[in-house]
């Protein structure tokens, strides 16, 4: 009795002894283009934009010009 | 397709703050946490000058390079956004950054980090377009809407500018040449080339 409990302890730590010795690859895998996390969304696939995205960027750039006071105004205006 | 760029006009900066209460109101950003800020150089000095910082959307960016967890991707259009429910909080992309744009909500006793926080150039994150969970993790979604950055679309003497990195070049290349300005600005032929002096829209009328 004491004999089989020694060699059934024995072999439980050597199995967790030898659990140890794996190899399993424990540096992020790195993707060209792509990462370890969910997936976005594209601006323009919301519903406002339908996935056009040429509107969405039609919109974007005559917004990004109203930033640019000469446009309204004209050189002269300064 | 366009890549998304910041630029500050620090001729024109005059510290407001601004674009930094822009976005703490608009995305609801946590005190202590500051995605934007705008910073001094000889301050109280005659010829003080100011610029607005953030997160720069480095082309190779730097906190890219360092996440262990590999958290950040960049979107089509140039934005460096990043998952918050893969970030450890462990601070590499803060050392790594040199705009400081990191930011770490101080969660917990003896300096324990929170998630990562910086800005998205009001794009949100990898949840539902315009969700409360997007809102709630990393604020409006504005560029989804087809707008622009809050901070830059608020600024009063837009100074700051938001958008394709190419509109706006355009745009400080006209106001440089209003100043008289041009090929003596260091940088100049790296930014605009030699063929970029005098483009027809800046010509002052005569």
């Amino acid at each position: 009795m004491t004999m089989r409990t020694l060699i059934a302890g024995l072999a439980a730590v050597v199995a967790l002894g030898l659990a140890g010795c794996g190899e399993q690859p424990q540096v992020v895998q790195y993707k060209q283009g792509k990462y370890q996390g969910k997936p976005d969304a594209k601006p323009w696939d919301s519903a406002e934009w339908g996935g056009k995205q040429a509107d969405w960027e039609r919109a974007i750039n005559t917004r990004t010009q109203y930033q640019n006071e000469y446009a309204r105004t004209g050189p002269s205006g300064r | 397709m366009a890549r998304m760029k910041f630029l500050c006009d620090a001729e024109r900066c005059i510290e407001c703050n601004g674009c930094v209460t822009a976005c703490k109101n608009t995305n609801e950003v946590p005190w202590g946490v500051n995605r934007r800020r705008v910073v001094t150089m000889n301050d109280g000095i005659p010829g003080e000058r100011s610029i607005s910082v953030a997160c720069m959307h480095c082309s190779d960016a730097p906190c890219m390079a360092v996440c262990p967890v590999d958290c950040f991707y960049k979107t089509e259009e140039g934005v460096v956004l990043h998952d918050k429910d893969l970030c450890i909080g462990c601070g590499y992309c803060f050392y790594a950054c040199p705009f400081g744009a990191p930011q770490f909500p101080q969660a917990g006793a003896f300096g324990l980090r929170g998630k990562m926080d910086k800005c998205t150039f009001c794009a949100g994150g990898p949840e539902k377009d315009n969700s409360p969970e997007e809102f709630a993790k990393y604020g409006a979604n504005r560029l989804a809407a087809g707008k622009l950055p809050a901070c830059a679309e608020m600024c009063s003497t837009k100074a700051l500018l938001g958008g394709d990195g190419d509109i706006i070049a355009d745009i400080y290349r006209q106001r440089v040449l209003t100043r008289g300005k041009g090929s003596e600005v260091w940088g100049w032929g790296t930014a605009y080339g030699p063929g970029g002096q005098k483009p027809a829209a800046a010509q002052p009328k005569s």
